[in-house]
């Protein structure tokens, strides 16, 4: 684990919320932060959604990998695995949901298939991975991880939401627009830069 | 032996996520033992819960029309529930109105029985079965239109009203993966109900049209559910009058059959609109009526008559022609089958002569 264990908790959270942003920095998960970035209620409901299973995931890909993947010497395969995991956890976590909180399941559940193939959330597994985080700062990039990325589309929807009431040159109207919204965030959070130094 | 060992370990963790994702389906998906009651106590159901409600009430034999086999795009299976069971869905959304969704109106594809439910279905459907039928002829009639007629195997009779429909379950073919389920009018008459007629025009790309038209033969099996559909001949008046185009023509051929066999006191004409004499059919069939029944008459209109067609019939739009032969309102229903654009056309010419809405009736193919 070398220095990466030295790194506070606490660091890793506020970097991957704004620093290392999944979308604004590392440009992941950008189909359904396009997609579904119309309306900001359902864009941060696609965000409260993505911060669950990023969590959830996090802390079971991290468990598989410590206890299942390293002692059987399957590291290569890391990248089928997390993805199996990842999409029988979201069928589980959707019928839990349904069963035990049908009232969440009402406002997310329509996004929880949708996040299964989510680049942000296998992203996640496999930065930490790299990165050699400790189970605590995992669970602590996960969490720090969801909530950039809540951020980030609840800003892009929230603006969107303007600029539907105004004019745009024909060219522009539509992903252009949004495409350009998401590179002038992006250099935002840039300035974000340097006041947390983690990769 | 890396090979050997990659196979094996996807396939063991594989594995074991399917017996974790069954498991949780059978402790989370099992809502036990739920109680539909339907049309207040008429009818009580015990079914599984954790099911759609469309598909726990197909479980039963009791049919919901649905033409996209429940991924909420084709809007046709509501039904009306008693029970609160929650907001509406975002994928129902666009396909109820403000009122229905004040009446408790839902998709039956997107709700799951989780709990006991009351709900009340239409008494029609109680009448819907699913038919494993035979294919006993195949008649072209236009180059774009076939005439088929199935028998019924299991069960052997359907009880259906004049001009209501059934829906085609269509199979695989070369090409086209996907299956669905479309509605095609009854052309036979209900007094035989071992079998029953369909007409079917082909819809360039039509998945369930070409199916039809290219992919089945004589003595080929398809199953049909039915019989559907609020299309059917009312009491009121005595003069009807039926506007069909292209296959439009299949619910008013029962109709005026299952009329005139019935020996009712009704004036009936009837106008089929076409653009060439070859997009006409069963002219002799009508015209044979028309000389042999004095309440039936039939007037055939071509709005782009061929010159080798040799027409001496009407000419024109046939909104012209109905406006050309229809004068007063009096005593008359209107019956309309045919595309919306033709079908709105007539009901605002209908309506022009003096006739209300309560006393049109239409079937718009969509």
């Amino acid at each position: 684990m070398g220095d990466a264990v030295a790194i506070n908790p606490f660091i890793i959270l506020l970097a991957a919320i704004f620093t290392s942003n999944m979308v604004l920095a590392n440009f992941l998960g950008m189909c359904s932060f396009i997609a579904v970035s119309n309306e900001y209620k359902t864009a941060s409901g696609l965000g409260k959604a993505v911060t669950l299973v990023m969590v959830v995931t996090t802390i079971l890909n991290w468990i598989i990998f410590r206890f299942v993947i390293i002692p059987l010497g399957l590291e290569y395969l890391r990248f089928i695995i997390f993805i199996v995991v990842i999409a029988a956890t979201v069928q589980i976590i959707e019928m839990a949901m349904d069963r035990y909180l049908p009232e969440l399941h009402i406002k997310l559940g329509i996004f929880l298939p949708l996040i299964t193939v989510n680049c942000a959330i296998l992203g996640i597994s496999l930065f930490m991975i790299i990165r050699d985080y400790g189970a605590v700062q995992s669970l602590f990039f996960g969490v720090g991880s969801g909530l950039g990325w809540w951020l980030a589309i609840c800003a892009l929807a929230a603006i969107r939401e303007k600029i539907a009431k105004n004019k745009l040159p024909l060219g522009l109207d539509g992903p252009g627009i949004t495409f350009i919204i998401t590179g002038i965030m992006a250099l935002a959070f840039i300035g974000f830069a340097g006041t947390l130094i983690v990769q | 032996m890396t090979i050997f060992q990659t196979i094996l370990s996807v396939s063991l963790i594989s594995t074991a996520l399917a017996v974790l994702v069954v498991i949780a389906d059978a402790i989370f998906n099992n809502y036990g033992e739920c109680i539909l009651d339907i049309n207040n106590g008429n009818t009580k159901l015990t079914v599984n819960g954790g099911s759609t409600l469309l598909n726990s009430l197909a479980a039963n034999r009791i049919f919901i029309p649905s033409a996209c086999g429940g991924k909420a795009t084709c809007g046709l299976c509501k039904v009306q529930l008693a029970t609160d069971v929650g907001p509406v869905l975002p994928t129902e959304e666009p396909y109820l109105t403000d009122e229905e969704m004040q009446d408790g109106v839902r998709l039956s594809c997107q709700i799951k029985v989780k709990q006991d439910l009351a709900l009340s279905i239409p008494e029609e459907l109680f009448n819907i079965e699913q038919y494993e039928t035979r294919i006993e002829r195949i008649t072209p009639m236009t180059h774009d239109i076939k005439e088929f007629r199935f028998v019924l195997e299991e069960p052997k009779v359907m009880e259906f009203k004049a001009g209501q429909y059934v829906q085609i379950d269509s199979k695989p073919y070369p090409g086209m993966q996907e299956q669905v389920s479309r509605a095609y009018s009854i052309s036979s008459v209900p007094s035989e109900t071992g079998a029953v007629e369909l007409i079917i025009r082909l819809v360039p790309n039509g998945i369930c049209t070409t199916f039809m038209h290219d992919h089945v033969k004589e003595g080929d099996t398809i199953t049909m559910r039915g019989p559907f559909g609020e299309f059917y001949l009312r009491e009121g008046a005595d003069e009807l009058i039926f506007i069909a185009g292209g296959s439009g023509l299949a619910p008013v051929k029962s109709m005026v059959y299952d009329i005139l066999e019935k020996k009712l006191d009704k004036q009936m004409t009837f106008f089929f609109g076409a653009v060439t004499k070859k997009d006409l059919y069963y002219v002799e069939l009508f015209q044979d009526l028309e000389k042999r029944y004095e309440n039936f008459r039939y007037i055939p209109a071509l709005s782009d008559p061929a010159p080798d067609d040799n027409w001496d019939g009407e000419v024109g739009l046939i909104t012209d022609v109905v406006a050309k032969y229809v004068e007063t309102p009096n005593n008359k229903q209107g019956y309309l089958c045919g595309s919306p654009g033709m079908i709105n056309a007539c009901i605002n010419v209908l309506t022009g002569i003096g006739l209300t809405d309560e006393d049109i009736f239409f079937d718009k193919f969509t």
